[in-house]
């Protein structure tokens, strides 16, 4: 017997396992690995300095991915550890992408949670001298009332413009589109897609201003130019998911003697319906956002303005931007005002999506849940 | 041009590609033969199927005969499928598609001037190869959704007495009686396609076309399938096109047989006869090699 066979066969033998087992990695030490990384991540943090999480995440990965590798060819051998160097680098890559998330969503919620008050959620940003008394004193004065009003009525406009519109669009483009003209509209969606958020606030500002006279900014403006941003997105994911609905589906209508405009009303439609909602929670998450565009087409109010077709309307991230760009006195009061608007913001993008998720599977084929 | 083949036709082949003569098929005034049945009978005359340029079926004629189930046979490719789907102009789906010839359902030419494909389609109910029940219906939606996406109006009594009766017609009302509101997409293959021809007999068509109905389904969903057409025979008019012969020989009462000479050819129709005379003393050598299993 040669020394290889006999270490094989000491190594197998008494389990009384077959050839065809390995030495592995046992769960244990993969979390000491993990373990050594992070101590390791905190150690360099705590020699040069205060300790910084972020840092720790950036410093740990890399490690616990070179661990791995060196752990893993000494015991495992080549074939094992190449395995494990990728499923540790996707699974750091993941908590990397992940670092920024939970910072923003921490930095918010701790930082605006202090203001997100009941004055703040009902009172504007019309001061009397005793508030502006109060706030020098630090007790909490003003609130974003109507910035959360201009965002709902803003944003619900664009939506109202951009949904029928891309909805009707990815319609054409899937159930009769063809050739050129298909072709073309394809090409301009794309292009719409990339079209600078200002540009289009400045297309919205410009076109008002044909209607209403010079310097007019109102609630409808900046709606049509959140529209202008929302619509490619709309088109894009709702054709997406047209083109999912198998067409198996719209030949069993057609084979019943249903006609085309019935097909797509009652059969693809509902089968997409799921889809295309996602698509438009997403699409309004994308410009709910927006603050350029309406600076220009929809301006600043200290008040409350229920009319989108008079006067200015402020929203939650054009109030986020003055309160943070001129906070006022004490500065400290303004920012306050501007992180517990960031948070609102924030809460109802996360409303958005928890609805649009229930509805979603709600609406769901039965078949398919 | 012989149109017109009375009593029992063999063989009728035929060749004729030019445009001109297509044009001059007898007008369409063959009086209705009476009572319901009788009088639905395919009369197809020199049909040419193209999809743009392509031509994928040259010069089909023959007669279904009423109350009847019609096997068409052949190689994957020589056009079976596409003309079945030709008749109820299911074909149109695909764009540049279009024919030459007549097709005609108890002496109306389908194709004629004015026709609308979905009153057709209406007339000529489909099945298709792979189940396909509307995955957003229950059960009870999908039988009567055929009703219902035409836009009848129906009271739910109404509707109830069209399930049943669909249901049973397609051997499935024992099977689903007590989850009518359950999603259609639960239930197995070989109930879905039952589903699926109860959904396409609802709508009380004329003509049922099946496209290798029973090709995604085992022996016994297969078996239920066969009985149920045997059954369906006594009121519809049935065309299948299949790629197992002995379904063929099981069902029909007559077959036909497609060829197709080689790629990028015309699919033709070599022979149609009696399903016995095919499978036994078939008039061509082709069709012979074929259901033997010499070829193909």
């Amino acid at each position: 017997m040669t020394a290889t066979e006999q270490t094989l066969t000491s190594a197998v033998s008494p389990s009384g396992a077959s050839p065809l087992t390995a030495q592995q990695l046992s769960r244990a030490s993969r979390v000491g690995i993990a373990s050594a990384a992070v101590l390791i991540g905190l150690g360099i943090n705590a020699v040069l300095g205060e300790v910084r999480w972020g840092w720790v995440v950036a410093i740990a990965a890399p490690t616990f991915v070179l661990l791995t590798y060196v752990a893993s060819r000494l015991v495992e051998g080549q074939r094992r550890a190449v395995d494990r160097v990728a499923a540790a680098t996707a699974t750091m890559a993941f908590l990397v992408v992940m670092l920024p998330l939970i910072s923003v969503l921490w930095t918010v919620i701790s930082e605006g949670a202090s203001r997100l008050d009941g004055t703040f959620l009902t009172g504007d940003l019309r001061l009397t001298p005793e508030d502006l008394m109060a706030q020098r004193e630090g007790v909490a004065a003003g609130g974003a009332y109507h910035a959360i009003v201009g965002t709902l009525i803003i944003t619900g406009l664009a939506a109202a413009i951009a949904v029928p519109l891309g909805l009707f669009t990815a319609i054409y483009l899937v159930e009769y589109g063809k050739g050129r003209l298909a072709r073309a509209i394809t090409t301009m969606v794309d292009v719409m897609t990339g079209i600078p958020s200002i540009v289009a606030g400045l297309f919205a500002y410009a076109l008002f201003i044909l209607i209403f006279g010079p310097g007019s900014r109102t609630g409808i403006a900046g709606g049509v130019a959140l529209s202008v941003l929302m619509t490619p997105v709309v088109v894009r994911s709702a054709e997406e998911m047209l083109k999912l609905v198998p067409n198996e589906l719209r030949e069993a209508s057609y084979a019943l003697g249903v006609p085309k405009w019935r097909t797509i009303v009652k059969v693809v439609l509902p089968t997409a319906i799921a889809g295309i909602l996602t698509g438009v929670t997403l699409a309004i998450a994308r410009v709910i956002g927006e603050t350029a565009p309406l600076l220009i087409a929809a301006g600043v109010a200290q008040s409350s303005n229920y009319n989108p077709f008079d006067g200015r309307m402020t929203s939650l991230p054009v109030f986020t931007y003055y309160q943070y760009v001129q906070p006022g006195i004490p500065t400290d009061a303004g920012v306050a005002r501007a992180w517990a608007a960031a948070l609102v913001l924030v809460i109802i993008v996360a409303v958005l999506f928890t609805v649009a998720r229930v509805l979603a599977w709600i609406l769901k084929p039965a078949g398919l849940r | 041009m012989d149109t017109e083949t009375s009593g029992a036709p063999l063989m009728m082949t035929q060749r004729t590609a030019n445009r001109g003569e297509t044009e001059m098929i007898e007008p369409q005034a063959i009086p209705d033969a009476g009572p319901t049945g009788a009088s639905n009978r395919l009369e197809v005359s020199d049909l040419s199927i193209y999809y743009g340029d392509f031509r994928a079926v040259e010069g089909v004629s023959m007669e279904i005969e009423a109350r009847s189930i019609t096997a068409l046979i052949g190689p994957s490719g020589c056009g079976k499928s596409t003309f079945l789907r030709s008749l109820n102009r299911m074909h149109e789906v695909i764009d540049g598609a279009r024919v030459e010839g007549s097709v005609r359902l108890a002496g109306q030419d389908l194709y004629g001037p004015g026709v609308d494909p979905v009153e057709v389609r209406r007339r000529v109910g489909m099945v298709f190869q792979r189940p396909n029940p509307f995955p957003t219906m229950s059960i009870y939606d999908n039988v009567v959704a055929g009703l219902r996406l035409n836009s009848k109006r129906m009271r739910r009594s109404e509707t109830d007495v069209a399930v049943e009766r669909s249901l049973r017609g397609a051997n499935l009302w024992e099977e689903v009686k007590d989850r009518l509101d359950k999603p259609g997409s639960g239930l197995s293959g070989g109930q879905q396609q039952r589903l699926c021809i109860a959904r396409a007999t609802a709508v009380e068509p004329d003509v049922l076309l099946m496209d290798e109905p029973c090709s995604a389904l085992d022996p016994i969903s297969t078996l239920a399938i066969e009985q149920l057409m045997l059954k369906l025979k006594q009121d519809y008019t049935i065309v299948i096109v299949t790629h197992n012969m002995q379904q063929a020989a099981r069902v029909s009462d007559r077959t036909g047989f497609f060829n197709i000479e080689g790629t990028g050819k015309p699919g033709r129709l070599i022979e149609i006869d009696d399903t016995t005379k095919m499978f036994s003393t078939p008039a061509e050598q082709a069709t012979q090699d074929y259901v033997t299993g010499r070829f193909g």
